[in-house]
């Protein structure tokens, strides 16, 4: 039983994909709230300047929202670490979240700044919905994946 | 003008029983054209009868009384009413003969069956096979879903032009239920469920003008505004009074309290009768708000112009149009004495203008760093129109000259418009942009985008969406700050419509474009300037504004079109709100809506009147929800239907691409006809057969595709084509529906026959044509009305009298290729053309641009282009689009 740089990037790559369950959920959160923002009705009244509630939800949504490209850095960066690792299975696995990532950003509106989501379109049912299952999907994905990187670091220290 | 008129058509159904009886056996096409223009159509006096209830439990006016079909409407206490709500008990005998006493038909078709079509028998025959097992459809509804072979039929237009088809409602609910100018679904019958709404392949939407200009609209003032508890909609004709003290709110089904002061009537001056006040009577109100509904005190009207004085721009000669119709209108635009007012111009540099009251001329003050653009002073550059009268029309008068001999070819539109916000942001306002070129300097400067050879290209149309979202993030900004931005585009050159679109879009404002405008060349252009000037700025305006649109448990708000800044689900940011916008909503059906027979929507805008007062208008429709696939078809609105597809096409066409957005519109035919022929008509295998509410379905969606905005293979140049796009999503439906499907008239030969008598002048009445050159002759002259511009195209062989009569020249040779107006002249055809024409605008807000168009003149291919039944070289004849729809239908 050794300690070896494959058993570090498990390790490691187990830490941050618990960080980005929780973004993952702060992102479910955030977007539901968007949607079910209709059903408080005290703000209807203060529709010129929010409430101090509303500005602490509109807070919560934005950081979200910047959340996305730590996130992905993220995942980029414990790839790169399984591909010196030559963790090659472990890196197949990731393979088509970061195609899908990388696609993503591609394909995102005109914008000057970094980000993802145009506040225009965003309240569009259809996107508002995408954005919810890419949600839920993601979180299914960090969930099972951590289960797998703890089994791959048990793995690599017990038969190393 | 239509409002009263409708309301005079109200009082009809208010007339004794025998009158009804009388108009009972006039037939459809002997109805006086008043009554078929006035929107109200002789089927619907006919049907006066409520329908028949389909469960025991509604009679009682329990349960779900004020939802069902047959309870009275809220405005009548149930205990008032009669068994079956019928409204005119003695009419009983008569109604039992008819063969089918059931619901109201929704007619489409009501006043302009033309003379030829087939007898009612012949229809009642086709109608027992095609719906075989249906038995709840009344004869009237068979109509509109006859089914018509469209391959064989070629005169499926209507005479006049439709009005938009009826509700199937109970007649009270019907006569309280909002104008169809201001709120019109798609689907006047609500379908039950999703299911059901997919199955019919037809879009479920809302077409909204919230703030048209109304001739009447009840206001209330009351320290009280009643609203449901828990979704707070606003009280509406369409709740019901469970007892003298509590009310159930129709969307969300809550039962609240009716407060003490609502118990009086300020209108009879009684106590004790809620369902008597204005607000349960009327489906449009407005309510003059407490300080509740503001966060701070209401804005003073604010207006800051931003002028392009570039080289280009004193070319084109705009500036001595503009200042002359600012000083024209300086004391009708609206406000009241804290109405401020403020001029920018920029070229290079940006100029400031001091106009403090005081001063014996005005100051301009030169800002030349525009990398990081400052407000030189503060205090005064937007200053009270009241107190700087004189130094604002001094500097009017004076600015067409200041800038004659300008070099300058720069414009610095980007650095303009951070100033401009930066001066707005305190009070929030309007700024008017006037840009004659692409801007070409500092923040948000653009590159030349487009390919003047891929104008008629076949192939994709690229860049239709933003090259930077530089104007859509100041846009969000300016509405963050209750500012609008409307922008006046007077280019002849490429400008970029597409981003610089956005600052109008995202901020509630509006677009107009001028191509090649030219203060002398083109008086066409000049006259149409000239006059949206005077109305934009004469109109009413609304400021720090929001609409919110609530519907009846179950549906929900898919995806808004129009100008403005969605801030939640339901609700929409406009930083201005005026009267020629509108808006389009996509619905989709959550829940079932099988425990109710009535579906609800209202959409309320809040805004700070020009004269600081915090209002409210609150406009509601009822709809009635039906469980048939063969209801939905009968109640589709098709104009409404085409001017959603349109919205949905452009926002295909941006996020996609244009030729997917074109294909999906030839789908959404040929899956709703593929639906409707799924639907069991087991009848006439052969042809392409379409229910008669849907015959004009292929030939809006063949107009459609034919548009500027969506056409292919013709050349179109990029600005003129997102321009069309702008105003697909931004216009009211009236106004898109004379875009797409202009409205072509033979003017020549029009007769006093069945002419509308209005206040003693002769209206005359010639039918609409098709939209081909078929209808064309040599000898006729003719008038298209495409709503934002008229054609008067003359003939080679036109009659000279006409000619001379109303165009004033002896004969065709001698008329001028560039006419822009028909001469008042006093002769009896002259008066009776103008009549005509007038009665044609009367509704109108903006007044078109007119051109008569000789047979031979270059022109002619604008007024040919419309012709939209006709063969291309790039597109389909409405007679192969029938057959590519047809055989797309059969794979």
């Amino acid at each position: 039983m050794a300690f070896t740089f494959a058993a570090f990037c498990y390790m490691l790559a187990l830490l941050l994909t618990a960080a980005l369950i929780f973004f993952a959920i702060w992102h479910i959160i955030a977007f539901d709230e968007l949607k079910t923002d209709y059903k408080n009705p005290i703000d209807q009244c203060n529709t010129l300047n929010p409430t101090v509630d509303r500005v602490k939800k509109i807070k919560r949504v934005r950081l979200a929202l910047k959340l996305v490209l730590p996130e992905y850095l993220i995942h980029v960066f414990f790839c790169v670490m399984f591909l010196c690792a030559a963790e090659w299975l472990t890196l197949g696995l990731n393979m088509p979240l970061l195609s899908y990532h990388i696609w993503r950003y591609m394909s995102r509106p005109v914008m000057s700044g970094p980000g993802l989501y145009d506040p225009t379109t965003i309240m569009n049912a259809d996107i508002l919905a995408y954005c919810q299952k890419e949600g839920w999907c993601k979180l299914a994905f960090y969930l099972l994946s951590f289960f797998y990187y703890l089994y791959g670091m048990i793995y690599v220290l017990v038969s190393s | 003008c239509n409002t009263t008129k409708r309301k005079e058509n109200v009082k009809s159904h208010h007339m004794t029983p025998s009158n009804i009886l009388q108009e009972k056996t006039v037939p459809l096409n002997g109805n006086s054209i008043s009554q078929i223009y006035s929107g109200d159509s002789s089927s619907t006096t006919t049907g006066s009868a409520s329908p028949v209830p389909n469960s025991y439990e509604s009679l009682e006016g329990g349960g779900y009384s004020g939802t069902s079909l047959q309870s009275p409407p809220a405005g009548v206490p149930a205990k008032q009413a009669p068994p079956f709500g019928y409204n005119y008990p003695t009419m009983h005998p008569a109604y039992q003969q008819s063969p089918a006493p059931k619901p109201d038909p929704s007619p489409s078709h009501g006043g302009y069956n033309p003379p030829g079509y087939q007898p009612y028998s012949q229809v009642l025959t086709l109608l027992s096979s095609a719906l075989g097992g249906l038995s709840g459809v009344s004869e009237l509804e068979a109509e509109t879903l006859r089914p018509m072979n469209l391959l064989q039929e070629r005169n499926i237009l209507p005479p006049k032009r439709a009005p938009p088809p009826e509700p199937n409602l109970s007649n009270d609910l019907r006569k309280v239920n909002c104008s169809p100018d201001t709120f019109r679904c798609t689907l006047t019958n609500i379908p039950q469920t999703q299911a059901l709404l997919n199955k019919a392949r037809l879009p479920l939407g809302l077409l909204l003008h919230p703030f048209r200009d109304l001739t009447q609209l009840p206001v209330i003032t009351s320290n009280t505004i009643v609203r449901c508890r828990s979704c707070r909609t606003y009280i509406n004709p369409f709740v019901s009074f469970l007892d003298q003290r509590r009310w159930k709110c129709n969307l969300c089904y809550r039962v609240n309290d009716v407060p003490d002061e609502f118990m009086y009537n300020p209108v009879t001056r009684s106590y004790g009768e809620p369902h008597k006040r204005p607000e349960v009577q009327n489906s449009t109100v407005e309510f003059i708000a407490s300080s509740d509904y503001m966060l701070r005190p209401p804005q003073p009207a604010v207006y800051l112009f931003l002028l392009d004085v570039s080289h280009n721009a004193v070319e084109s000669g705009y500036l001595n149009v503009f200042c002359q119709s600012l000083l024209d209108n300086l004391e009708k635009l609206p406000g009241d004495t804290r109405t401020h007012i403020g001029f920018v111009t920029f070229d290079s540099t940006v100029h400031f203008y001091n106009l403090q009251e005081g001063l014996s001329q005005p100051q301009m003050l030169v800002v030349s760093d525009i990398d990081d653009v400052f407000i030189p002073t503060h205090d005064s550059l937007l200053v009270n129109l009241k107190e700087s009268k004189e130094l604002v029309k001094d500097l009017l008068n004076a600015l067409p000259g200041m800038f004659t001999h300008t070099r300058e070819t720069q414009s610095a539109l980007g650095p303009a418009l951070q100033v401009a916000y930066k001066l707005m942001s305190p009070t929030g306002g309007r700024v008017s942009v006037f840009q004659t070129q692409l801007p070409t300097l500092g923040a948000g400067l653009l590159q030349s985008r487009e390919d003047p050879n891929l104008r008629s290209s076949t192939k994709n149309v690229q860049h239709l969406g933003p090259a930077t979202d530089f104007y859509k993030k100041l846009a969000l900004d300016c509405s963050g700050q209750q500012i609008g931005v409307d922008l006046f585009l007077l280019s002849s050159q490429y400008s970029d419509l597409a981003t610089l679109a956005c600052v109008s879009k995202y901020s509630a404002g509006g677009v107009f474009y001028y191509p090649s405008f030219h203060h002398i060349h083109n008086t066409a252009q000049r006259q149409k300037f000239q006059k949206d000037l005077q109305r934009y700025l004469t109109r009413k305006i609304g400021f720090e504004a929001v609409m919110r649109i609530r519907c009846t448990k179950g549906l929900s708000i898919h995806t808004f079109h129009g100008n403005f800044f969605v801030r939640s689900t339901d609700l929409l940011s406009l930083a201005n709100v005026n009267p020629d916008s509108g808006f389009a909503v996509q619905m989709s059906i959550e829940e079932s809506l099988a425990d109710t027979s009535l579906a609800c929507f209202q959409a309320a805008l809040l805004y700070t009147s020009s004269k600081g007062k915090r209002r409210i208008r609150v406009h509601t429709l009822c709809l009635p929800v039906v469980s048939q696939l063969s209801e939905v078809f009968a109640g589709a609105d098709i104009q409404a239907i085409s001017c959603l597809l349109a919205n949905m096409a452009i926002d295909r066409s941006i996020s996609s691409s244009l030729s997917d957005a074109r294909d999906a519109l030839v789908n959404a035919v040929v899956d709703c006809l593929t639906a409707y022929r799924a639907n069991g008509s087991n009848i006439q295998p052969s042809g392409l057969i379409a229910p008669a509410a849907l015959r004009l379905f292929p030939l809006y969606v063949l107009a459609l595709l034919k548009q500027k905005a969506l056409r292919t293979g013709t050349s179109t140049r990029l600005d003129e084509r997102v321009f069309s796009m702008c105003e697909l999503k931004s216009q009211p439906l009236q106004q898109i529906m004379h875009m797409v499907h202009p409205d072509l008239y033979r003017i020549d030969n029009m007769t006093e026959l069945a002419a509308l008598h209005l206040n003693d002048s002769v209206i005359p009445q010639p039918p609409l044509l098709q939209l081909t050159a078929e209808k064309l002759t040599r000898e006729g002259a003719f008038l298209m009305d495409c709503g934002s511009v008229m054609y008067l195209w003359v003939g080679k062989c036109c009659n000279e009298m006409f000619i001379c009569d109303v165009l004033g020249f002896p004969n065709y040779a001698s008329l001028p290729s560039n006419m822009t107006e028909i001469p008042e002249l006093q002769t009896t055809y002259s008066e009776r053309t103008r009549a005509f024409i007038s009665w044609l605008l009367e509704s109108r807000t903006f007044h078109p641009a007119f051109h008569v168009v000789k047979d031979d003149a270059s022109t002619k291919t604008s007024f040919f282009q419309h012709l939209v039944e006709d063969r291309t070289e790039s597109a389909f004849s409405y007679y192969e689009f029938l057959l590519h729809v047809q055989q797309q239908m059969s794979k």
